[in-house]
């Protein structure tokens, strides 16, 4: 699946902090979406994306998809669950 | 006033002080948790009999120093009334340590204090030829540091991946700290010799696309004082509690069988035979 397949409504990019601010980034981000909207977070390989995902599912929101990007960063896609 | 017995006081806990007629008393914890009506005992005993502080041990014990030697009976008593009793010291089976384990922490594989209580309520002050630890650590992260004792339980999850329930977002494949899951064309393989049972990729897969099973490591000979060794996982992976249980029956029957008075578990193994106790856990094994 190529990443234009998915669309979403925001985006945070949080490659310029570490833990924990990265998932506290997200959250903030999450915070200003509505349930149902899709957020895209741009992270760094090693432990941001062994880590914020599970942080994510364990807030109850929905994980779509993680892709890589050309330049070694990832983008997580997901779909928020609740208010 | 007749002699001190020295070592039943040490049996029951009473660890002689510097001080002359003084002791330190140990209490009986398992798995380092201790109710609010028991710390309100050790309060008043460590105010009215001691000197108004306790002593955390290493092995998530609570000692009260300056425990007089004349007032013992009254001391016990006081404990008894908040549900707490001495502990134990000298040659036989030592507080039985966990972690917080699966009721409380995320990461937690298996339920370590339950496993701790039922170690505790079969083994706790049995007589040994020497000192035998036991502690329990819910996962890879191992806060209990399971190595370090004479048995030491480690809790892991053996995954199996369930392709129906899969919607290939690709996060287990990062989440996994020994490259051991790989997907193409959608699939995922996991490498079996690389996983090391931490259940990551269960526990941060959105769609519970992986299928678990609570299971235990075990390591034996364990030490950390004048000698340090760290335990050696003799057998493999074990995926069900009575199994656990009867591994713990054979190796604590091998000690008291092989132990010379005096000698820890390790050296027992160096001396008797890494082989001849592989023998014994692996019959416990197989049941």
């Amino acid at each position: 699946m190529a990443e234009n397949e998915i669309k979403f409504d925001d985006e945070v990019d949080i490659t310029d902090v570490v833990c924990p601010v990265t998932f506290v980034k997200v959250k903030v981000a999450l915070e200003e979406i509505d349930a149902g909207q899709i957020l895209r977070v741009r992270m760094n390989d090693g432990e941001p994306v062994q880590n914020v995902p599970r942080s994510v599912k364990d807030e109850g929101h929905q994980i779509l998809k993680l892709m890589k990007n050309d330049d070694g960063t990832y983008n997580l896609f997901v779909r928020k669950t609740c208010e | 006033m007749a002699a001190i017995d020295y070592a039943a006081l040490k049996k029951g806990g009473f660890m002689r002080q510097k001080q002359k007629g003084f002791f330190s008393l140990r209490l009986g914890v398992v798995g380092g948790q201790v109710t609010s009506e028991q710390l309100n005992a050790v309060m008043k005993v460590a105010d009215t009999y001691g000197k108004g502080y306790i002593h955390l041990t290493s092995r998530q014990g609570i000692e009260i120093p300056f425990i007089n030697i004349k007032e013992i009976e009254e001391v016990k008593a006081a404990l008894a009334e908040g549900g707490i009793a001495p502990g134990v010291c000298g040659p036989r089976v030592r507080t039985v340590t966990a972690c917080q384990g699966n009721e409380v922490c995320p990461n937690a594989c298996i339920d370590t204090e339950e496993m701790a209580q039922e170690l505790s309520s079969r083994y706790f002050g049995r007589e040994l030829p020497h000192k035998f630890k036991l502690g329990v650590t819910g996962c890879q992260n191992n806060c209990l540091k399971a190595e370090e004792n004479d048995l030491g339980i480690k809790g892991g999850l053996a995954v199996k991946w369930i392709e129906e329930k899969c919607i290939s977002c690709g996060v287990c494949e990062k989440t996994c700290r020994n490259d051991a899951i790989k997907i193409s064309d959608g699939k995922i393989s996991i490498d079996y010799e690389k996983c090391n049972n931490c259940g990551r990729c269960a526990f941060t897969c959105p769609a519970d696309a992986y299928e678990t099973t609570e299971g235990y490591f075990v390591y034996f000979g364990g030490l950390f004082g004048n000698t340090i060794n760290k335990g050696t996982p003799l057998i493999p992976f074990i995926k069900d509690r009575e199994t656990v249980l009867r591994v713990c029956d054979a190796a604590i029957t091998f000690f008291k069988e092989n132990a010379k008075p005096g000698e820890r578990f390790k050296f027992t193994i160096d001396r008797a035979g890494e082989e001849a106790l592989k023998e014994k856990l692996m019959e416990a094994y197989n049941g």
